[in-house]
């Protein structure tokens, strides 16, 4: 029964998401970065670091867009449309585990302290203000410089900061949740605390969960998007940013349009559409929406 | 044996004051003594009912034998143990004997659960009964509601009348097979014409399956047809007791009295008299000492402003308190 | 007569089709005369409320061969002549839990006066002294006029409610569900003071009292009308409806109600529930839950029978009610109905 559920449940996001025409575009565009992304080593035409030479001989680089180099190459011969497929990889994989994980955090700290209020209430959410008091760039810079340029140090970076919007947002709809008579009657009919919490407020709040997940992702990926355009990432993997920060450290970023402009494009792509996406789950956490 | 035995249960509450009040000083937190002394005892298989207007403290003291409310003070004795003392365990094993069925047929079920989910939750929340056994017992009991399981089980509450959804709160009450269970005004928001259907499945369904019942309601009307007796609050505190007809029929406090005299018949020849009261229903916050009636009473004396009368037999079986007795 | 509707219909266009709020609906009041409408949830009260008093959104269809008030055509009238002229002056309305519709910042006696000073030429003393007359008629002391609304206890608020209602003089007051959700006593003192509004007041009023609670019907109203999914099912003089009913509707309200003073009676309810609007239903619209009913019944929509002289009935069989009205008292009846399986 269990596979059922969770199948059914993918088949409802879907049709939620695909109702709004937002939601729709937004749903390709991710799909399209996802296939790239698992498909990545065999779609790349070349080697990720490779130095690349023309059929002259000589080192191909800073062309701009062509049939051979169809992105154009990077100051140091570098195929960009390999850098790019390669990149969607990680910036998707760091955009999603990010988010995901700072969901699960902002979520359960909402819940909680939406349910149980009193002192933990207090705590957590003096706790959740002071991390919202943090700016995120130069905390994110911090942490990456203390934990180390490595991609897992640069998730829980920014897991560390994103997940604080949601705890407030979860924990205020939980508290409007908490007041209805059903969970009354959920601890009348014996449930336990736990119970009450993850099988009964959790499900009514779930657009409001998705609609931040898809929200948390984007943030995620904006975050790491500015940190490693700074030179705050892990060398080894590339990500959108980091192809950004290669082109910065060039000097050539005047004259290289193309070096600047499939990263920066696809950043925004992904974002918006994330973003749409989340429009859509709104309508259906604020159905007062769809009437306008 | 009494199956329920409530001893002088009270419960506060305390208003902090103002903020002006504090500043300025000397302003005492207020207190709410929303039930002040209630005490009664059940027996097996009766079906008690509770009237009063809002404010008298019926749901209130009812959250408190429900064990969803700790109270202020008194002794709540189920089969003669004190449910304050109970273990957890103690605890759970009182939440499948004791139920309750809720006034508000929209609101007390979860809108994410479809009608099987919400009668199995309390076997799954409280029991370690396998699959098939919920499945069964879930069944059974949506049948008993009287709603057909193939059609119903799996409808979502914006999918149901209200009628409906309150056959799925029954069942919900009922499919732990309860010793006790306490409805709160299950009719008062369903259309009239299918009301008797709902009081008839509760009458029919205690008798059935042996469980007591304390239904709370403000409409008397209600109550002289499903109650076999009958206990009339007021602000806090119980002002007659007695068997269903011998209340209604030969009701002895003043309140009572007014009460009775007030309620409305379908009938246009009726000429309802005016009951005999004064004023308005007052508010339980700092009550004065004596009577709680004093303030409302055509026939009160001095005695009535600082001695609480207590409930007292007129006769074998009906009790009242106030001290024209 | 004050009031008098013909064949009335209200339909609501909505994405899913046209709902049939109400669908034929003729009554009349007379001067001085408490017309009751007695119904349930879907019935179409609200409907019939909000298109007397024109407050019905614009994508309602509103059809009637006659809408008059006073003899003036109320339904043809403009808008504005209708708010300047009928609403409050002619035709007052207490709303459902009226209690809400007080501004909570201003005192109640104010917010009267101000109300009778924006639609008539009285100086300020007058003013009081119509609203001062008026709360001793609900039994509200003067000196609550000088209070805050959240002063009032829930049963005050009603009663300065309808105070407020008469503040103009109107001929005709409608009064929704104007004891639901109050107390007994409260509910009591309330229909009281509608009592003693009839009996003390110069200019006599009409009223129209909407309500599912048959015992207050009953005890207020001189005519009583049974609404059901859109139509009257019947109407007739109060004590006629009670002694005489002929409706099989009518008959299982009258089962369908506990009273104190009949404490053996078996209650019995309808099995089922109204019909959903948007449906196109060619026969009598209480068909699916009659237990009387006939293959006829859901052929044709049933005429508006006159029975006796004032007393109304829509239903076809209405010569076997002699019949029906024995077998109205058996639960076994009502448990054969198509409904109810």
């Amino acid at each position: 029964m269990k596979l059922e559920n969770v199948k059914d449940f993918f088949v409802t996001q879907y049709g939620i998401i695909t109702s709004n025409r937002f939601g729709k575009f937004g749903a390709a565009i991710i799909l399209f970065f996802g296939v790239v992304a698992l498909l990545a080593p065999w779609i790349a035409p070349h080697e990720l670091w490779e130095s690349l030479r023309d059929s002259n001989g000589k080192l191909a680089m800073l062309r701009p867009p062509s049939l051979e180099f169809p992105l154009g190459t990077t100051a140091m011969g570098r195929d960009i449309l390999s850098q790019m497929i390669f990149a969607t990889r990680t910036t998707f994989l760091i955009g999603l585990v990010s988010g995901l994980i700072s969901i699960v955090i902002g979520a359960n700290i909402g819940l909680f302290s939406a349910f149980y209020g009193g002192k933990l209430d207090e705590i957590l959410m003096r706790f959740t203000d002071i991390v919202y008091g943090m700016p995120f760039l130069p905390f994110l810079i911090v942490l990456i410089s203390l934990f180390g340029r490595n991609i897992w140090f640069v998730i829980i970076a920014i897991c560390c900061i994103v997940w604080r919007t949601s705890a407030r947002v979860v924990r205020s709809q939980a508290l409007a949740i908490r007041q209805r008579q059903f969970i009354m009657a959920a601890r009348a009919r014996g449930c336990s605390n736990l119970r009450i919490i993850y099988g009964h407020i959790m499900p009514n709040i779930l657009p409001l969960l998705l609609l931040y997940t898809s929200f948390n992702i984007a943030w995620s990926v904006l975050a790491e998007a500015g940190a490693s355009f700074l030179g705050f990432s892990d060398p080894d993997n590339l990500t959108w940013g980091g192809i950004l920060y290669n082109l910065w450290i060039s000097g050539k970023i005047r004259t290289a349009w193309w070096w600047f402009a499939w990263p920066s494009i696809c950043i925004i792509l992904l974002v918006s559409s994330l973003v749409f996406i989340s429009r859509a789950y709104e309508e259906v956490a604020n159905p007062r929406l769809k009437q306008r | 044996m009494a199956i329920l035995e409530v001893s002088d249960l009270k419960q506060y509450f305390y208003l902090q004051p103002t903020f002006l009040g504090k500043l300025v000083g000397g302003a005492k937190p207020r207190i709410i003594k929303a039930v002040d002394g209630v005490s009664f005892t059940m027996q097996h298989g009766e079906i008690l009912g509770v009237a009063g207007e809002s404010g008298c403290g019926k749901s209130t003291a009812c959250l408190a034998i429900a064990k969803l409310r700790e109270p202020t003070g008194g002794d709540i004795l189920y089969k003669e143990r004190n449910i304050a003392e109970m273990s957890k365990s103690e605890t759970r094993n009182y939440r499948r004997e004791v139920q309750l069925i809720f006034q508000d047929p929209y609101e007390s079920l979860n809108p994410r659960y479809t009608v099987f989910d919400s009668v199995a939750e309390p076997l799954r929340a409280l029991t370690d009964k396998s699959k098939a056994e919920i499945r069964e017992r879930t069944n059974e009991t949506i049948a008993l509601a009287g709603l057909t399981p193939e059609e119903y089980k799996n409808r979502y509450p914006h999918q149901m009348s209200g009628g409906e959804r309150q056959r799925v709160g029954i069942a919900q009450a009922l499919v732990l097979e309860p010793k006790l269970v306490i409805a709160d005004e299950p009719l008062s928001m369903l259309d009239v014409s299918i009301r008797a259907g709902i009081l008839d499945l509760i009458r029919d369904l205690s008798k059935r399956m042996n469980f007591s019942c304390i239904y709370i309601s403000h409409d008397l009307s209600i109550l002289s047809n499903i109650s076999e007796r009958l206990m009339i609050m007021y602000l806090g505190r119980i002002m007659e007791l007695g068997v269903t007809r011998d209340v209604i029929t030969d009701a002895h406090h003043p309140y009572a009295r007014a009460l009775i005299a007030a309620v409305p018949i379908p009938d246009p020849a009726y000429k309802r008299p005016i009951p005999k009261i004064r004023g308005e229903v007052a508010q339980p916050i700092d009550p004065p000492p004596g009577c709680r009636f004093q303030t409302r009473c055509l026939q009160v004396m001095d005695i009535c402003r600082d001695t609480e009368p207590p409930l007292k037999e007129v006769k074998p079986g009906h009790a009242v308190a106030c001290h024209l007795y | 007569m004050i009031l008098e509707i013909e064949n009335l219909k209200t339909y609501y266009k909505i994405e899913k089709g046209v709902v049939k709020a109400n669908d034929g609906i003729s009554l009349s009041i007379k001067e001085n005369e408490v017309v009751g409408l007695a119904g349930e949830s879907g019935c179409g009260k609200s409907t019939l409320i909000r298109t007397i008093i024109r407050l019905v959104p614009q994508s309602a269809q509103v059809t009637a061969d006659k809408m008059n008030f006073m003899d003036q055509d109320i339904l043809a009238m403009p808008e504005k002549d209708f708010r300047e002229k009928i609403l409050w002056q002619g035709i007052a309305l207490v709303p459902q839990s009226a209690m809400n519709a007080l501004n909570p910042v201003y005192r109640v006696g104010d917010q009267c006066t101000e109300a009778i000073s924006a639609h008539t030429d009285y100086d300020k003393a007058e003013c009081e002294q119509i609203v001062k007359r008026l709360f001793d008629t609900v039994g509200l002391q003067a000196g609550m006029m000088k209070a805050y609304p959240h002063e009032f206890s829930g049963g005050m608020r009603q009663r300065a409610m309808i105070a407020m209602s008469l503040l103009l003089s109107p001929a005709l007051v409608i009064m929704d569900e104007p004891t639901t959700g109050l107390d007994v006593l409260v509910q009591e003192r309330i229909l009281r003071s509608i009592k003693e509004i009839r009996q003390k007041s110069e200019s006599a009023v009409s009223i129209l009292l909407i309500t599912h609670d048959i015992s207050v019907i009953a005890e207020m109203s001189d005519r009583i009308g049974i609404m059901y999914a859109g139509r009257l099912m019947e109407s007739a003089e109060s004590m006629e409806l009670f002694n005489e009913p002929y409706h099989p509707y009518t008959l299982g309200l009258k089962n369908a109600f506990p009273s104190i003073k009949a404490l053996d009676r078996e209650l019995i309810s309808i099995p089922g529930s109204p019909p959903n609007l948007i449906e196109d239903i060619p026969g009598c619209l209480f068909a699916f839950r009659c237990p009387f009913v006939i293959p006829e019944c859901e052929k044709t929509r049933p005429p508006d029978l006159e029975i006796k002289p004032g007393h109304m009935v829509h239903c076809i069989r209405t010569d076997d009610v002699e019949e029906f009205r024995k077998l109205a008292g058996d639960k076994k009846t009502w448990q054969s109905s198509r409904s109810a399986t």
